[in-house]
């Protein structure tokens, strides 16, 4: 089941057109990766995803970003939006307060305020972003006591408190140790049965372990798209063969 | 880029185009100590299978070294599989032809019941193949590869021609049997050495296309 539809996706920072005619359908449930050098797109596109790129000046989107086959570009509450697709960025960035807080941020923006439910929630983001058994008994510690790569689970359990549809990450692992990779990569495998999850990836391995399909986006363009296993075993266009087995350039 | 891995790769060539030269050496020397009855010949097929053992090590611990170190993809994961797969071919190869050595040991002094020049189309054919076979993976040459596959069924007619020739000698005469077994094995190791040969052409037709010529590999296997 396709669940986000991107379709002729054209962007430009003022005369910079940083997307060319991107088209893909993201599945449900599934890990979708996007890779490519330095200033290729990927991140861009990943932002435009759930509207991260509007108060950028002289940003100019063209095309449809078609959520459940809702145009998010259209006439829809910002807010809802960023409720059903949350985001995981490269360094975490837990807000300076409680853990408990952090994850009952969210929440509490939507409305809810029932203590028991707001602990029913905080207990249930912390468990399905693999960090409760950690941070049960400090609940009300600072969140920036946390090592970085609980910080950055701590930050996907935030994401996740709101229960969104899908689940935006930008190179969510570059800045963490090799442990706390490993713990966030099998964390991810998780969360495909209930998201959908989109990564930015600079780490090809990574890609490789843990996504479902993969984009090679390459000066704005999406190169080729496709089921993982093929497009690092097999790839159809000459640039992804030689971006992926570093003879890029 | 990646200066290393390509020196690797380049090595990865090199090392596999020594072996299969060794292999096909093998070959020719089983197949003429068998024809002149040379046990000496005979004998250095013998080291030249124990070198055999020794490249496939090497190569493999090459391979190995890249997988761990480069983590390869696409292109570069395929042939590095290749040359996995295809050593063990190779060694196997040197192993039949050294198997073709000591029967050449067992025949020496015997005046051979049929002339072996069939045995000699065998051994060109089945060197042929596997020459291809090494050529087609340095150079990637598709079409090669392919070549070797129908190639093998020039070895596989050549076999079934042998063994109805000793069948007819042994019933003239039954004293010839001894003999004919031990022809009919060398031609049987020619014959799987041809299989091998094709094994290899299967590996490079993967590494270029992604894709197994699971077809032939069933037929052959049957």
């Amino acid at each position: 089941m396709v669940k986000y539809k991107l379709e002729n996706i054209d962007l430009w920072y003022r005369d910079f057109q940083a997307l060319k005619n991107v088209s893909m359908d993201i599945k449900a449930n599934q890990i979708t990766a996007y890779i490519g050098p330095s200033g290729c797109g990927k991140s861009t596109l990943i932002k435009s995803m759930n509207r991260m790129n509007d108060l950028i000046e002289g940003c100019r989107i063209t095309g449809k970003f078609l959520l459940d086959g809702e145009d998010i570009y259209g006439n829809i509450d910002v807010n809802l939006l960023r409720k059903k697709v949350g985001m995981v960025f490269q360094k975490p960035n837990p807000f300076p307060m409680s853990i408990y807080d952090n994850i009952a941020f969210g929440p509490r923006t939507h409305g809810i305020k029932s203590r028991y439910k707001l602990d029913y929630i905080v207990e249930k983001a912390l468990q399905d972003a693999a960090i409760w058994d950690e941070t049960k008994d400090r609940l009300k510690k600072s969140a920036l006591s946390l090592s970085g790569g609980q910080q950055q689970r701590l930050c996907i359990a935030r994401a996740l408190a709101v229960e969104p549809d899908v689940l935006l990450m930008d190179e969510p692992t570059s800045a963490l140790d090799p442990i706390s990779t490993a713990k966030i990569e099998d964390l991810m495998s998780e969360l495909r049965k209930k998201y959908t999850v989109v990564i930015v990836t600079h780490n090809m391995q990574q890609a490789t372990r843990i996504s479902d399909y993969t984009a090679f986006f390459l000066l704005g363009e999406m190169v080729e798209f496709g089921n993982t296993e093929k497009i690092f075993s097999m790839p159809k266009d000459k640039r992804t063969e030689d971006y992926i087995t570093g003879r890029f350039g | 880029m990646r200066y290393k891995f390509e020196e690797q790769l380049h090595e990865l060539n090199n090392k596999i185009i020594e072996m299969g030269a060794l292999t096909e050496h093998s070959i020719s020397n089983a197949v003429e100590a068998l024809l002149t009855q040379n046990t000496d010949l005979a004998a250095a097929v013998g080291d030249d299978e124990r070198e055999s053992d020794k490249k496939e090590r090497e190569i493999e611990t090459l391979c190995y070294d890249m997988l761990l170190r480069q983590q390869p993809v696409a292109r570069d994961l395929r042939k590095i599989s290749a040359a996995l797969k295809m050593v063990t071919d190779m060694e196997r190869i040197a192993d039949q032809a050294e198997d073709i050595a000591e029967i050449t040991k067992h025949l020496a002094g015997n005046k051979f019941i049929k002339q072996p020049e069939d045995i000699t189309r065998m051994a060109t054919a089945t060197k042929k193949m596997l020459k291809e076979s090494i050529d087609s993976f340095v150079n990637r040459d598709l079409g090669l590869a392919m070549t070797v596959l129908e190639h093998d069924d020039v070895v596989d007619e050549l076999f079934m021609t042998i063994r109805s020739d000793l069948i007819t000698l042994v019933h003239e005469n039954p004293e010839n049997g001894e003999q004919a077994l031990d022809l009919l094995m060398v031609a049987k190791y020619l014959e799987r050495i041809g299989d091998h040969a094709s094994n290899i052409a299967e590996w490079v037709i993967f590494m270029i296309t992604g894709e197994h010529k699971n077809a032939n590999y069933n037929d052959m296997h049957e």
